[in-house]
């Protein structure tokens, strides 16, 4: 019998009940993908850039962001700078291409189709969506601290961190203090991403659900900018992303960043159950 | 209904105020190699994608392989293979990692397999060699001849078939007609919708004309052939006299042109035209006997030649 006869004959077919065969193939297409993998290469020159930038001039206290003037007495405070950089652009665009690729982009080419058809349930689909964006959130977040972290200590060593508070802790407590920090940034983009998969389910053009999420962010940064609108500030999707840096206080101020997980989970779910209200029983004619 | 593969009734689709599919009810048996044919437009592709799932009926409803859908899409779909409205893949993966991302997404597939699975399914379309290159740097026949394996990598009851031979040279339709025959001879059901109406009549064992998104006929392809019947052409050098022979052995609709006298053969024997011609010594250069074309056959049915209808 060759391998040619296998996939004749007609036979009874198990399901196989758990499986992430379908999360890691989705995965292998975002990081298999060249424009990603340049993508990642983008996020990850900022905080080098920082680094030499800092190392080759002479800090002027007082000027610029809060973690720039920090960094020469600990390099992991290069991966701080790098992501209070990259949130106002870089990551959520980074998250945004993905998220507007995530069902958009099958249907651009028409392989929707042919998933539907194998058949995945298109609940099935959107969960598996959403959790590919969220890992891609957390890895590219992720991505930018290690680099930052590396290059940073590599150039100006770690040691004793100075907090926010002025407290002195070890570096152990310090690399901790800067993976809640990235933790807490990935969620929140993670949250835009959910933002992004509806937009996605809207449209065939992924460019265009793409350019939708910057302009959410970009607008959300601008209305939490209006005092006018202070009512409005704290259900922004953007408003809680700069208390990350309340991970460097002593205690750690819990209140805004258990606000900042609370809007990003129900970001999520909102957007997610919105996806699966306009996905599940749309034509797919792409 | 057990033994039909697909049962449609008074399936319908409308897209605002155009009606893409009236009320068709097809019905494909088990076992059939059956060709769902008509224009571009007449509303073939729309009908398969309510069949498949991928849009909802307006009006209707259907079962595929006896089991009633969209209820049981779950269990009906894995043992349906099929090609809807042209190849899609991801250009910058092989073709080889496009059957892996495919495979990975079936909660049916064992994982175990994959391998021999893909490299039998590459095989049967002649693309083991190009495996490994990336979709993006095929050609459209190959793009088609991938899409049809992406519909092998599993045992299948039914096999979908939209415009399969789309872009395929001469030389690759015969494969893909010789692979739809292997198929049907392994027991699946081919539904299989084409606008070249000659290439489909030499596999199927059933046919259905749609037109302006209606069902216009469907059956046994010789029972729908059976409403024309077969015509006797005499090429001479004498039309007049061969038309007289003919009408006198009881041909009807007997015309006579310059060079040539046609007559519809009825109940007459054919084998006794030529003679009863030599007889009465008409010369004779040339004798067929014509069976009505699809494409005729469509006029006849339409009163329109197989253009898009608007």
């Amino acid at each position: 019998m060759s391998a040619a006869d296998v996939s004749i004959a007609p036979a009874e077919r198990p399901l196989r009940h758990i499986s992430a065969r379908f999360l890691r193939s989705e995965l292998r297409l975002i990081f298999g993908r060249r424009r990603n993998q340049a993508g990642m290469g983008i996020l990850a020159v900022v905080p080098i850039i920082i680094a030499i930038a800092v190392k080759v001039s002479t800090p002027r206290p007082g000027r610029g962001p809060d973690f720039l003037s920090s960094i020469t007495s600990n390099g992991l405070f290069v991966a701080l700078a790098a992501l209070s950089i990259e949130l106002g652009l870089f990551l959520p665009l980074a998250v945004g291409t993905i998220a507007g690729d995530s069902v958009a982009g099958e249907a651009n080419i028409g392989t929707l189709r042919y998933l539907l058809t194998v058949p995945v349930h298109r609940t099935r689909l959107l969960a598996v969506k959403l959790a590919a964006i969220t890992i891609f959130s957390l890895v590219a977040t992720v991505w930018v601290s290690l680099v930052g972290a590396v290059v940073g200590v590599a150039l100006f060593g770690g040691g004793e961190m100075t907090l926010l508070s002025g407290t002195q802790i070890g570096m152990g407590s310090a690399v901790l203090r800067l993976a809640m920090a990235t933790l807490y940034l990935g969620l929140c983009f993670a949250s835009l991403g959910a933002i992004g998969l509806f937009i996605s389910t809207l449209t065939e053009q992924p460019i265009g659900a793409t350019i939708a999420v910057v302009i959410i962010n970009v607008l959300s940064f601008i209305l939490d900018s209006i005092p006018q609108l202070s009512w409005l500030h704290e259900w922004l999707p953007t408003h809680w992303w700069m208390s990350f840096g309340d991970v460097l206080r002593d205690p750690v101020a819990w209140g805004d960043l258990t606000r900042g997980l609370l809007t990003a989970a129900g970001y999520m779910l909102v957007f997610w159950l919105a996806a699966w209200a306009r996905f599940s029983d749309k034509d797919v004619t792409g | 209904m057990e033994n039909l593969a697909v049962a449609t009734s008074g399936l319908t689709k409308r897209f605002h105020q155009q009606v893409a599919v009236n009320a068709v009810d097809l019905l494909v048996p088990r076992g059939a190699v059956y060709g769902f044919l008509g224009p571009n437009g007449s509303g073939k592709t729309t009908t398969i994608r309510m069949l498949l799932g991928l849009i909802r009926p307006t009006a209707g409803h259907h079962r595929l392989l006896g089991k009633a859908m969209p209820d049981h899409t779950g269990n009906v779909l894995p043992l349906v293979g099929s090609l809807v409205e042209g190849p899609a893949f991801h250009p910058y993966l092989s073709a080889r990692a496009n059957l892996v991302r495919l495979d990975s997404v079936d909660r049916h597939a064992d994982p175990r397999t994959t391998k021999v699975r893909i490299d039998g399914a590459l095989d049967r379309v002649g693309l083991l060699a190009a495996a490994d290159k990336k979709y993006r740097a095929y050609s459209l026949g190959m793009r088609q001849r991938l899409a049809i394996a992406g519909t092998l990598l599993a045992p299948r009851e039914l096999l979908v078939l939209d415009e399969p031979t789309n872009g395929l040279d001469p030389q690759g339709t015969r494969e893909v007609r010789h692979l739809i025959g292997s198929l049907a001879d392994d027991g699946a059901t081919v539904l299989i919708s084409s606008h070249l109406l000659s290439e489909v009549e030499q596999v199927c064992t059933h046919i259905g004309v749609m037109h302006v998104g209606s069902l216009l006929t469907q059956g046994p392809i010789a029972q729908v052939r059976a409403v024309s019947e077969p015509k006797a052409r005499v090429v001479t050098d004498r039309p007049q006299d061969a038309a007289r022979v003919l009408r006198g052995l009881g041909l009807t609709d007997v015309v006579a042109e310059p060079g040539l006298a046609v007559g519809t053969v009825g109940a007459v024997a054919a084998e006794k035209i030529v003679m009863a011609l030599v007889q009465d010594g008409v010369p004779v250069t040339g004798f067929a006997l014509e069976r009505p074309s699809l494409e005729d056959l469509f006029v006849s049915l339409t009163g329109e030649g197989f253009n898009v209808s608007g």
